[in-house]
């Protein structure tokens, strides 16, 4: 290669090299600042700020919606395995949202470590499947946990 | 090592006169596959048992995703190609990859939305996926600005070029963010290393439906390189010539 050119070739190495460290360390600095979400145990263990508006997500508990049947409020509970975190919110949950399914809300924490949301949003995950896919697996796992109930009762 | 082969190839009336045989064929292609799979997604493919229909969008925000990325590359590449050899075809493939990328960026980001707002309840978030695509968005729009931005187009194809090669930075940003960071936006369907997380009979129409937007890709960036080549080279004597041959035709036919 021409030496010239080989000047420009490290030239345009270097651009990249110096780009990619920049941006490295802006990302090293926001760090956790960069989550859209805290998880429960974060939220519980202090790590959220309290007082001011945050987001948490989880899983939404089986069983731990209830709603007001007088208003749109509705009442919790998100988990991320190891903590829950409930949540209560007044007004339209998005389709998508149900037990089992991941869900974000946005607000404030109050005194007793519930999120008083102003927002809901429903989390998709990245699976995609035909109804009748979706039917047969569900119809599967619940004759496979019947079984297990049966194994130990026995 | 013998670079012959390399200037033959960057020579701008070469890739207009090697372009035109194969084009058209090209061309059909693209027809067939993005017909075939937009047909086989929307019409055939089944519902997701969650989302219904509203996953459909899937068809077109995925493949757009993809090519607003890989153009990037493309883009920083030529860019890097006109700076280390000051080759001219290769800063007008930078150039008209800039607004190509932008139309893909803003589908992308606009199928998103349309999405977002029935599934996740909001056209828009700030996440670190929708905030680093609007970021995409912005470099390309930089760098097709940058162009137009001095008197001397040498000046502005290399400013083009610098900006557009500081900016791949954000590329594996963009791919890797819903695995760095807590994200609405759900992680990657496909993937390299696994078996997507998909049906056979969704995922099929996808990967038709990518491999269209990879060749109506190049077909339009073969295409506006043309005119970039014509306009540039227009006091040459082949274009010249081409064009001179051009109007006797329609005028031939008119008569």
């Amino acid at each position: 290669m021409h030496p010239l050119r080989k000047q420009r070739l490290q030239i345009v190495v270097m651009i990249i090299a110096a780009s990619a460290v920049a941006t490295g360390l802006i990302i090293y600095m926001l760090g956790q600042n960069a989550n859209y979400f805290y998880t429960p145990s974060q939220v519980l263990s202090g790590e959220a700020p309290e007082g001011t508006f945050i987001r948490a997500g989880g899983m939404v508990v089986e069983g731990s919606v209830r709603r007001d049947p007088n208003s749109l409020a509705v009442n919790f509970e998100v988990t991320d395995g190891s903590a829950i975190l409930g949540i209560r919110y007044t007004g339209i949950l998005p389709d998508l949202f149900a037990e089992n399914e991941a869900a974000i809300a946005a607000g404030k924490l109050d005194q007793n470590r519930v999120l008083q949301a102003s927002e809901v949003l429903a989390k998709h995950d990245e699976k995609y499947t035909p109804p009748e896919v979706a039917e047969s697996m569900n119809a599967a796992y619940k004759a496979k946990q019947k079984q297990k109930r049966k194994a130990d009762k026995l | 090592m013998n670079w012959n082969w390399f200037y033959r190839m960057g020579s701008p009336r070469w890739f207009y006169e090697s372009t035109s045989r194969w084009l058209p064929w090209l061309a059909a292609l693209t027809f067939v596959l993005l017909a075939g799979g937009l047909v086989w997604g929307l019409a055939f493919a089944p519902q997701d048992a969650k989302q219904g229909n509203s996953f459909r969008i899937i068809y077109l925000h995925v493949p757009a995703s993809f090519l607003a990325l890989a153009g990037y590359f493309l883009m920083a590449t030529a860019g890097a190609i006109g700076l280390i050899w000051k080759m001219k075809l290769s800063y007008m493939v930078m150039k008209c990859a800039a607004p190509l990328g932008a139309v893909l960026t803003f589908l992308a980001l606009f199928t998103g939305a349309v999405w977002g707002k029935p599934t996740w309840g909001s056209y828009w978030v700030w996440d670190a996926r929708v905030t680093s695509m609007l970021i995409l968005l912005f470099l390309y729009l930089g760098v097709l600005a940058l162009q137009y931005a001095f008197d001397s187009k040498d000046v502005g194809n290399k400013a083009s070029a610098i900006l557009a090669l500081v900016g791949t930075v954000n590329i594996p940003i963009i791919y890797k963010s819903v695995d760095w960071w807590f994200t609405l936006h759900q992680p990657a369907t496909i993937r390299f290393t696994e078996a997507p997380s998909m049906h056979p009979d969704m995922f099929q129409p996808l990967l038709v439906m990518i491999l269209g937007f990879y060749c109506f890709y190049a077909v339009a960036l073969i295409l506006s390189v043309r005119v970039e080549i014509l306009a540039r080279e227009r006091k040459t004597s082949w274009v010249r010539e081409r064009v001179k041959q051009a109007t006797q035709n329609t005028l031939g036919a008119g008569l």
